[in-house]
């Protein structure tokens, strides 16, 4: 009976707390999830006004016409333009080297190991400080990069101050950075797949190049694939690298789109255009973020099959 | 696969040290730059010869800068500490928020948990400045422009789902039994998670921990819109460094020392978290 009594009650404050309890625990989750839409309905009402901040009064809706007016608007174009360059080549590169260093280092030796984390540092670098460290090695006045073309017998080679090189300055900058990131996680793929298929072909006396061809290539595919998506999301959004090394130039050379969306808003105060510009950054980004993910948790779930 | 011919080995020993060379050339030298005086650093052909000198960082540590206009006051060490306190205590809060949310989202499937995960996965990998440039006119109008409060809540958008999603994957390799067992020996939900989630989970949370401290800690864009002289990070004070001392190049070296230095140092003490934290818990083992 007066068990029965005190049951009752706990029970039942037990039920409702549990269904509270996630809510509860997710909260933070969620307020973030707000905070982070709240501004980005924010850009999208502003990429729908003409909105200058040198001219609040004549703050209005124009609807589509910072998005229309992208057709023709040299500007724009460019800055697609050398935001996918700039995308394309830092990750062919980035992952060529990467998947090469990766082979190199595969073997699990005291040696490869003690390397591929050394390899991590430039990870580990801020890039744009990582920026300012090549800024200071191709400095034409002293820079030891300078010094090294000048042996190399090309004289005045100006790196990221002049606009025929200084698209492929910043790549070599973004290459420093990021290949050890495309590097450890092949690493980790090629030391994750089973070694029967390897040492089978090994008995048979397959060739080596048909082995990685037909064998081990098909077999780091996902692993791959999860690699150049995720650099290409980044790449194509870089920033910060390309600010710190050339504020965008010389000229227009290197307005990426977040480069150009930051100098509309504050040096042009141009809310409108700088908007839209990140409105159509952001739906690129979106795809290729949902196919990543993706990608990416049939991955996870394949892996936790494994083990 | 296992016989090498001489040759090959050769091969592959030039390709892992030119792999080296380009890799760690550029941290040799600049370490190398922040122990020169200005005299060195401008010789040519330059040369790796020359008397260490620690003037740089007493310049950075003591905030005087000497240069031929006089004296300069700089506050490079306001930086350093302005990324110490930013990152440390952005951590803390999104351990603290994000560690049981990773726990509810893996263990507690409740109306909605999928899409707030996916809604955050998805802007992790957003435009940054989508978000940033309205928060600017927000935060003016809130009165958190420039306050440390207001950073470390935008910071909460890098560090929260990076948390999030790592710890997650922690928790849902924990076999559910384990947990079940604790419960029926009549301990509570609180008392199961503390003892049995949590220290299972310990490498995952602090695989995120690391690596979302590297990430805030290397942030530039965020503080750069959001942040004037006085709260700013090392890496944008770094920049506006470089454009206040003109030619104090030697300076500049020992301040990009300085700032790399502490996830140098953290990545090399916890090397197995960053690989494991790195690989997004994509692969494990």
């Amino acid at each position: 009976m007066t068990t029965a009594a005190t049951d009752q009650p706990r029970r039942r404050r037990f039920r409702v707390s549990r269904r509270v309890l996630p809510y509860l625990l997710s909260l933070p989750a969620l307020l973030t999830c707000i905070g982070i839409l709240i501004p980005f309905l924010t850009a999208v009402i502003y990429s729908l006004q003409r909105y200058r901040l040198s001219q609040p009064w004549a703050r209005q809706f124009n609807w589509g016409e910072n998005y229309l007016n992208f057709f023709t608007d040299p500007a724009f174009w460019n800055t697609l333009k050398v935001s996918v360059t700039y995308a394309f080549l830092t990750v062919t590169v980035e992952l060529l080297l990467g998947l090469g260093i990766a082979l190199l280092l595969q073997k699990r030796t005291r040696t490869n190991n003690f390397i591929s984390i050394m390899l991590l540092m430039p990870l580990m670098t801020a890039p744009a400080l990582a920026a300012l460290m090549w800024k200071l090695m191709t400095n034409p006045g002293f820079g030891i990069l300078s010094y090294f073309a000048t042996l190399l017998g090309i004289q005045d080679f100006n790196w990221a101050s002049d606009p025929q090189t200084a698209m492929l300055t910043v790549v070599i900058v973004d290459v420093w950075v990021y290949t050890p990131f495309i590097m450890i996680l092949l690493l980790a793929g090629l030391r994750s797949l089973p070694p029967q298929p390897f040492e089978a072909a090994a008995l048979d006396g397959v060739p080596r190049w048909f082995v990685f061809w037909r064998i081990t290539l098909p077999m780091l595919t996902p692993f791959l694939l999860t690699a150049t998506l995720f650099r290409v999301i980044e790449s194509i959004q870089q920033f910060d690298i390309i600010y710190a090394m050339t504020q965008g130039g010389p000229g227009d050379t290197l307005t990426v789109f977040q480069v150009e969306a930051y100098l509309n808003f504050f040096q042009s105060t141009n809310v409108g255009r700088s908007a839209a510009l990140l409105m159509i950054l952001w739906a690129i980004t979106y795809v290729l973020s949902n196919i990543f993910i993706k990608n990416w948790l049939r991955l996870r779930e394949k892996q936790r099959g494994n083990a | 696969m296992e016989t090498t011919s001489p040759v090959e080995r050769l091969l592959r020993g030039i390709a892992i040290t030119l792999v080296c060379l380009f890799f760690m050339f550029p941290i040799v030298w600049i370490v190398l730059m922040s122990f020169q005086t200005n005299e060195t650093i401008l010789r040519v052909p330059p040369s790796v010869i020359f008397v260490p000198t620690l003037e740089n960082y007493t310049a950075l540590i003591t905030g005087k800068l000497e240069t031929q206009a006089g004296t300069l006051d700089i506050d490079f060490m306001g930086n350093l500490w302005n990324s110490l306190f930013l990152s440390t205590t952005s951590v803390a809060i999104g351990l603290i928020l994000g560690v049981p949310a990773a726990y509810a989202f893996a263990r507690l499937k409740f109306r909605g948990s999928e899409d707030i995960a996916f809604t955050l996965l998805s802007f992790r990998f957003a435009p940054p400045l989508l978000v940033l440039l309205p928060l600017t006119i927000y935060f003016q109008q809130l009165g958190l422009a420039n306050t440390y409060g207001g950073l470390i809540w935008v910071y909460q958008l890098i560090v929260l789902p990076l948390i999030l999603w790592i710890v997650r994957g922690y928790f849902e390799d924990i076999p559910a039994d384990i947990e079940y067992a604790y419960r029926i020996a009549g301990h509570d939900f609180w008392s199961t998670f503390r003892r049995i989630a949590l220290p299972l989970a310990g490498p995952g949370i602090a695989a995120a921990g690391l690596l979302s401290f590297i990430f805030a800690w290397n942030n530039f864009v965020f503080a750069l819109v959001l942040a004037s002289a006085d709260k700013q990070p090392v890496t944008v004070g770094a920049l506006a460094f470089v454009t206040a001392s003109g030619i104090q190049y030697g300076q500049v070296a020992a301040g990009i020392v300085l700032s790399i230095a502490p996830t140098f140092a953290l990545a090399l003490y916890a090397q197995r978290y960053l690989v494991e934290g790195l690989s997004l818990g994509a692969v494990k083992g």
